[in-house]
């Protein structure tokens, strides 16, 4: 399948691995499923439920394989709602590369409402890296809207590493973690918004297992005049670790919100956040300087590094 | 290589105005290393950050190799070859110890490069290049790897601000041969701000500062008189 040159810079922004036409990969392309392959371990199915999106089941023979599943919107005015689901069976290792990308050119908004689904099996190994990024020159807005929803059985460990680059002009991402016994979620956000961009980020995370665990990494830098709002919240039902650690850096005349809720409902769960907001660090940006980097060159290692 | 005109520098704090720095003139020559000591309060970090231009002179003149720089921001200063290496490091959430070097480096430095610079302040280099420059590390970690950024770059001086500040005694002594490597065989010119005798007796020249005026600078046969003053030396180990 030939891909436009629009839809190709956009993957190459999206999918650091680089997006091929091989192994298992689904490309979704303003509302349809544009292309995709299964390999003897990964099947993916169209749903049959009514809804958009697809199925993906991964066999327990699946070890250290990968799934790219990408979405392009580049035509202007598109709402896109799609629900994917991810069964991955018991003892499966496997990466999910993932990704949205809108490049909206006209005047329309253009949107994409992603519900990811993941139930993953005893033991299963599982990374999940998410990349949303709008471009275009169009007045049309850019929105991206993904709900995930993870559900850990025994020891199962999921790595999710999400990004939001730059713009996109509204997010709502809502994220709910389900963990059993000895499962352990590990998770990084890094979000950057700027102008008059909006972003919100809730996020539950359920310890319902003895021995699960969460470590939670939110990074974000908000610029212009957007702002950010972030809501994680760790419930502990059992014996249970979790720590969740959200940094903010603020510019200009952004405004970011954290509000940061942990619960113990078990006597052994032990529940650390920690919430930090605040501009550039002064001796960080004279250190770069005395290194020969100026004050805008200083800024941007900063926030790079930050967002790393 | 630097001079240094009638540099002045005040505060004013509740409505006071005080002198840091007090009308300070001297000149550091072609590959010599000037030691600055005295007492806490003397004004020793203030000069050196008015050479680099971190606090801005409100009085006198700065020249490097011929060229004014007291006009010039931290970068071009920095570019124009000075370096500096700060008493108490910043941390940088997200970068890792082998991109501060690069940066410092000028934009790209090798493996071999990194592990090199931190071996020689007394680093276990490998260990290093992927951890971040955060709270994960210690003062005395920090503190070693802000001298290798020095060390990273090619400088006409360097300037150096209690470089053996919270570093072990190990450490101390490595740092003392890279002194000796940039002294002898590279042949910059620093200016360090030093109690240790170690680093004093390495030293071209001493400057000893009281109350934001030089009290006495020269040799060590010439200074060591003053810095003994009273039966004892400024802030230094002697068991060093």
């Amino acid at each position: 399948m030939e891909i436009d040159k629009i839809t190709q810079q956009v993957l190459d922004v999206i999918d650091e691995e680089g997006f091929k036409q091989e192994g298992a990969y689904n490309l979704r392309q303003n509302g349809y499923a544009l292309c995709h392959g299964d390999t003897e371990h990964i099947k993916i199915k169209k749903r049959t439920d009514g809804h958009q999106g697809i199925d993906v089941y991964i066999s327990s023979e699946a070890k250290d394989e990968t799934v790219h599943i990408p979405v392009v919107v580049t035509n202007s005015g598109v709402t896109d709602l799609v629900y994917n689901d991810f069964y991955v069976e018991d003892g499966a290792s496997v990466t999910i590369v993932a990704g949205c990308g809108i490049h909206n050119s006209g005047c329309n908004d253009s949107r994409h409402d992603g519900v990811h689904s993941f139930h993953i099996g005893k033991g299963a190994n599982v990374t999940y890296t998410e990349k949303h990024y709008g471009a275009g020159e169009g007045t049309g807005a850019r929105i991206l809207n993904p709900v995930t929803n993870i559900y850990l059985k025994e020891d199962a460990v999921f790595t999710l590493d999400t990004a939001q680059i730059e713009g996109v002009d509204s997010t709502d991402r809502k994220t709910h973690v389900e963990l059993l016994e000895g499962a352990k979620i590990i998770v990084t956000e890094r979000l950057m918004t700027h102008d008059k961009q909006t972003a919100v980020s809730d996020m539950d995370v359920v310890l319902a297992g003895t021995g699960s665990s969460a470590q939670i990494i939110s990074r974000s830098v908000a610029k212009g005049e957007s702002v950010q709002s972030f809501h994680p919240k760790a419930i502990g039902n059992a014996g249970c670790h979790a720590h969740i650690q959200c940094d903010s850096i603020i510019m200009e005349k952004a405004k970011v919100a954290s509000i940061p809720e942990i619960n113990a409902n078990h006597i052994d769960a032990a529940i650390i956040h920690e919430a930090a907001i605040g501009r550039i660090n002064n001796d960080q940006m004279m250190k770069l300087q005395t290194l020969g980097l100026s004050e805008e060159e200083a800024e941007k290692v900063i926030v790079e590094a930050f967002l790393n | 290589m630097l001079k240094a005109k009638n540099l002045s520098f005040s505060v004013t704090e509740e409505g006071k105005t005080r002198k840091i720095i007090d009308d300070i003139s001297f000149e550091v020559k072609p590959g010599e290393m000037l030691v600055i000591t005295g007492p806490n309060g003397s004004g020793k970090s203030t000069l050196v950050k008015l050479l680099m231009g971190i606090e801005k002179a409100s009085q006198g003149s700065i020249v490097l190799d011929g060229g004014e720089v007291s006009d010039m921001s931290i970068n071009e200063r920095a570019k124009a070859g000075m370096g500096y290496a700060f008493q108490q490091p910043p941390r940088f959430k997200g970068m890792t110890v082998k991109k501060l070097l690069a940066i410092a480096a000028g934009g790209s430095l090798s493996e071999t490069s990194c592990c090199d610079l931190l071996s020689g302040v007394g680093l276990c280099a490998r260990e290093y290049l992927n951890r971040q420059v955060d709270d994960t590390l210690s003062g005395g970690e920090m503190k070693r790897i802000e001298i290798a950024t020095v060390l990273a770059g090619k400088h006409k001086i360097c300037l150096f601000d209690e470089p053996e500040a919270g570093i072990d005694l190990w450490s101390f002594s490595m740092l003392v041969k890279q002194f000796e490597k940039i002294h002898r065989e590279k042949k910059e010119s620093i200016i360090v701000i030093s109690h240790q005798e170690k680093l004093i007796n390495m030293a071209d020249r001493i400057m000893l500062l009281k109350g934001g005026k030089i009290e006495k600078i020269g040799t060590r046969d010439e200074v060591s008189k003053d810095l003994f003053a009273g039966g004892g030396f400024f802030g230094c180990n002697k068991a060093e």
